[in-house]
């Protein structure tokens, strides 16, 4: 499948990839592979097979209103790369 | 050239459960930041989203509530975007199949009866709160509200007018608030509204180019940015311009809406099933519980005041807007079975005493068992009218019952004929001219004589004796 060079940089902005123009026209070859490959299935007979999310027939997982424990702020916390007054710090956004 | 405007509304409304929609967390406001988490609401590597039941009732009320059809499967999806008040880099919401489609709800403007779609209701959950510093260049992230569950109500473009608008928003969060399951707080941000609107030319069928309008935090606002946009659009077009489809934000402050540029290649979401959760299935028996357990809702209200308390369906209407007027109402008439005269004092004294005061109902200083208490006073003839708005208004002030206040300050209507009789002959020896002119057949001037004698008496005679005894000493 042949897949543009705009295609991969549209695909590499949704993903907040920051890629270099060198490896623009390697991963258009790479992704036009594997969609060639995920192809494969159409070879598959699906008449009659209904559309279906999950692979699994369950159904309706419910949990009840109940109130639990919550994490220790510190904890939840333990990870930011920045932290401010209990907060997630971030670049300014607005 | 006059133009029709076509809006449809987007409300996303805040479900009242305990806790969050995916996980065990509490939703309550205010906590500091960052103490109602756990490892799923922070979006950790490989914790499981687990549905709250309750999010499902509700949303199936709601659902019953507007004609919706609740769909037998339903299935939550991924809505993939970056922001920082969204951990996963995904929202969990309902794209291809929502929970309920196809629905409508009935509103009352200028008298006339509309209709309005509602094409779809679903589930989904709310991402976390952005606290931008005024002195330094970042943004505080505080993830309590991720995750609480959020109903949005997605209308047809049915609406013609701003003011439909607001009585469509209106109703919606009249519904929500009598079944229970949002507090439609449009200040606290749990009950919010986007608004797509386009203008065509009158009698056109062709929608024009639609403006998205974020940022409508009042019933107000939502009114004043709709007839900026008629007028903004309204000018493009009559220039030969063209309407640019874009979300605009509006501006409270200033009274306008802005583009919000940069915003528009956010829109390639990428929904996908999320794989973490299961279809919902819901059978008929669950619509069937849950429809055993719907309350009165306003429409069935108000027909039940016209039809069992012969009220007029303006005043059903008023009295059935929200459900904490409606229950106040009730509560007057269970001490005080005169629904017209309740429905009166209410809509008058009552609804303008909190409009003055800036205070809703359910912060009232006057409770339905102190203003039935008045209104059996008065109609006991305890009290005249005019002192019975006397009471009313030391009632306000104070929250005493109207009896200790009429004992407190002697305002008992005298209806005692020897204790007015003395004070009618003193009127009339003391208006020898007016008395002249009565005879001679002004027959209006009675009104001065009542009045003279209410004067004298401040107020507590009762008008009815005064009346019959000046009609009898006057010939």
């Amino acid at each position: 499948m042949k897949i543009t060079k705009a295609e991969v940089l549209h695909v590499a902005h949704l993903a907040r990839l920051d890629i270099g123009d060198s490896d623009v026209d390697r991963l258009a070859g790479q992704i036009g592979t594997i969609l060639d490959y995920v192809d494969t299935l159409k070879q598959v007979d699906t008449t009659g097979v209904p559309a279906t999310s999950h692979a699994i027939t369950l159904t309706n997982a419910f949990r009840e209103d109940e109130l639990q424990s919550h994490l220790d702020p510190e904890a939840a916390l333990a990870n930011a790369p920045e932290k401010d007054d209990g907060a997630f710090a971030v670049p300014k956004v607005i | 050239m006059e133009f029709t405007p076509v809006i449809g509304l987007e409300v996303h409304a805040q479900l009242k459960t305990r806790t969050k929609i995916f996980c065990s967390c509490s939703t309550a406001f205010g906590a500091p930041p960052n103490t109602h988490t756990c490892p799923v609401c922070l979006g950790m590597p490989g914790v499981l989203p687990v549905l709250n039941k309750k999010v499902v009732d509700y949303t199936i009320k709601m659902a019953l509530a507007t004609h919706c059809t609740v769909q037998p499967e339903s299935r939550f999806a991924r809505k993939n975007y970056f922001y920082p008040d969204l951990p996963k880099g995904y929202q969990i919401s309902q794209y291809e199949l929502p929970i309920a489609t196809g629905g409508y709800l009935d509103i009352d403007v200028d008298g006339r009866s509309l209709r309005i779609g509602i094409t779809r209701i679903h589930m989904e959950e709310d991402a976390g709160k952005l606290i931008h510093d005024p002195d330094r260049p970042i943004s505080r992230v505080d993830l309590n509200r991720t995750g609480t569950p959020l109903m949005e109500i997605v209308s047809e473009p049915d609406i013609r007018s701003p003011e439909a608008a607001g009585e469509y928003l209106r109703r919606l969060r009249a519904i929500l608030r009598y079944l229970d399951i949002s507090d439609g707080n449009m200040e606290e941000g749990s009950f919010r509204c986007d608004a797509n609107i386009s203008i065509m030319p009158d009698g056109s069928t062709v929608f024009g180019t639609r403006a998205e309008v974020k940022n409508l935090n009042s019933f107000k606002h939502v009114e004043k940015a709709l007839y900026y946009e008629i007028a903004r659009q309204k000018e493009i077009l009559l220039d030969g311009g063209q309407v640019v489809q874009e979300t605009r934000l509006w501006q409270p402050d200033k009274g306008q809406t802005v583009s919000m540029r940069g915003k528009e290649d956010a829109h390639d979401y990428r929904y996908f099933p999320d794989p973490d959760l299961l279809p919902l299935v819901i059978d008929d028996g669950w619509v069937d519980r849950m429809r055993a357990q719907m309350p009165e809702l306003p429409a069935q209200r108000q027909a039940r005041y016209m039809a069992d308390y012969g009220l007029s369906p303006a005043d059903a209407r008023v009295l059935t807007g929200s459900r904490e007027l409606s229950d106040y109402f009730e509560a007057c008439l269970a001490v005080f079975d005169q629904p017209k005269t309740v429905a009166n004092w209410i809509m008058g004294d009552l609804l303008g005493l909190l409009n003055t005061r800036g205070v809703e109902i359910e912060n009232t200083p006057v409770s339905p068992e102190n203003l039935a208490g008045l209104l059996e006073l008065l109609d006991a003839d305890v009290i005249s009218g005019k002192i019975a708005k006397t009471v009313f208004e030391a009632m306000a002030e104070t929250g005493r019952p109207a009896k200790t206040i009429v004992e407190e300050k002697g305002l008992v209507q005298v209806s005692d004929t020897s204790a007015i009789d003395p004070i009618v002959d003193a009127v009339i020896a003391g208006s020898p001219d007016e008395v002249e002119r009565y005879r001679g057949g002004q027959k209006k001037l009675m009104g001065f004589f009542v009045g003279q004698v209410m004067k004298q008496t401040r107020g507590k005679a009762n008008p009815k004796v005064v009346n019959e005894i000046l009609a009898k000493k006057l010939g």
